[in-house]
């Protein structure tokens, strides 16, 4: 488990020293959901209504800002084929850097989102679905994402080329993301199916993601 | 230990850079590679450590525990650095000791060795391209593994770490390690044998 620990440790360390991709996505976010009311006019029914397919989508757009730049620093810098000779499967590393991007972008965006409800006017019984579902949602972009972001490594333009490959897989998500809040704003027990299903595509991407990310990897570093 | 490779044929795009090469290093030897650019050096010394995947042949240890792989047994510190610009060099050197399953208590001695102790708190981005090569090499002191794969290891060094690293190599080699490093300059390790590769490659 050292070498997992210590993986961890060193990529929430850079994630804080370097800052600019929780600043960035946390921004970026921050953005969009303001200019949004200003585009559609100040109709609040109109806001509510769309709010949680706005919160959503505006959330992969953030997320996929940094996801491009997984694995770019350390192919560039060497450390990657340290990894591939060091204790770890590719496999596994690929994993632990998924892990890291939740923990530095989609677990701030989530807890930034019901802020950004309130200028939607979103509904008070959303918020608590909200959140569970961008809680629950958010590990499989980290995790789905790390594929195309090792795929796209070597290419330049990689990131245009990433949201074309990734964005569709995340539909899934998405979906049943809004669901669930839609159903938590019409009656309060419904949501419980959507959840659920949220949940099974996440534990599925952290499980099987890192199959196709590490194999990715060693694909690149060919 | 040995090190055997028995007909290693790697093809890189769809070029076969290296033909049907087999050597073999045994332990307390070093073998330099040598030969002009685009000769298979480095195509090589990533086949062994497990980057590149041979068309043909294979690489073998002979006397290690029966399941570990060569690049398990390997440091392979190639011509990027495996340093972050963000972290210090202590920080940099504490992860990849942790990281490698080294002992905390090498991670000072081997920055001394390569005169990075009074560099510690420095961030790895503002160091020298010299010193960051340093700091690379560094990794080789911070776990124990017995193959070193050195490509071009003397690249940005001056007289006196090369002068250095020869002393690390020799101390590595009298401890029964094996070494095998890529290079255009002669490096001086105590007993080591030369490759010379590619003029064949070039030719067909």
């Amino acid at each position: 488990m050292t070498p997992f620990r210590e993986l961890l440790s060193r990529e929430l360390a850079i994630a804080w020293k370097d800052g600019s991709s929780i600043g960035v996505a946390l921004g970026f976010y921050l953005i969009v959901i303001t200019m949004l009311p200003l585009g559609l006019g100040p109709d609040l029914n109109l806001l509510a209504r769309i709010a949680p397919g706005l919160l959503w989508v505006a959330l992969l757009l953030s997320a996929l800002l940094s996801l491009g730049r997984l694995f770019e620093s350390d192919l560039e810098d060497g450390s990657l084929e340290v990894f591939a000779t060091g204790p770890l499967p590719l496999e596994a590393v690929a994993a632990v850097k998924s892990l890291a991007h939740w923990l530095t972008t989609g677990l701030p965006l989530a807890l930034l989102a019901p802020a950004l409800g309130l200028l939607l006017n979103l509904p008070p019984e959303a918020y608590t679905v909200l959140v569970a579902t961008m809680l629950i949602g958010t590990p499989a972009i980290s995790f789905v994402g790390g594929i195309g972001a090792a795929l796209t490594l070597r290419t330049r333009r990689g990131g245009l080329l990433l949201a074309l490959l990734m964005l569709p897989l995340f539909v899934p998500t998405l979906i049943f993301g809004i669901s669930a809040i839609s159903a938590a704003l019409t009656n309060s027990e419904a949501y419980g199916p959507s959840l659920l299903i949220l949940a099974a595509i996440s534990l599925a991407s952290v499980a099987l993601a890192p199959v196709a990310t590490g194999a990715a990897l060693r694909l690149q570093l060919q | 230990m040995k090190l055997i490779a028995e007909t290693l044929s790697v093809m890189r795009g769809d070029r076969m850079v290296v033909t049907q090469l087999t050597f073999a290093v045994d332990g307390g030897e070093a073998l330099t590679l040598t030969g002009p650019n685009g000769a298979g050096k480095t195509t090589v010394i990533r086949t062994i450590a497990g980057l590149l995947r041979p068309a043909g042949g294979q690489i073998r240890l002979e006397g290690a525990q029966p399941d570990r792989t060569p690049s398990e047994e390997c440091h392979y510190v190639g011509h990027l650095n495996g340093v972050k610009a963000s972290l210090t060099v202590e920080e940099n050197a504490t992860f990849w000791s942790r990281y490698l399953g080294g002992a905390a208590a090498d991670i000072e001695a081997a920055l001394a060795t390569f005169g990075l102790g009074s560099a510690r708190e420095v961030p790895a981005g503002y160091l020298s391209a010299g010193q960051r090569r340093r700091l690379a090499l560094a990794r080789l002191l911070l776990a124990k593994r017995p193959i070193w794969l050195l490509d071009e290891p003397t690249v940005s060094l001056d007289q006196a770490s090369q002068a250095m690293l020869t002393k690390v190599v020799d101390t590595h080699l009298a401890g029964g390690g094996l070494v095998i490093a890529a290079t255009h300059a002669p490096l001086g390790f105590a007993g080591s044998r030369e490759l010379q590769l590619g003029a064949a490659a070039l030719a067909a």
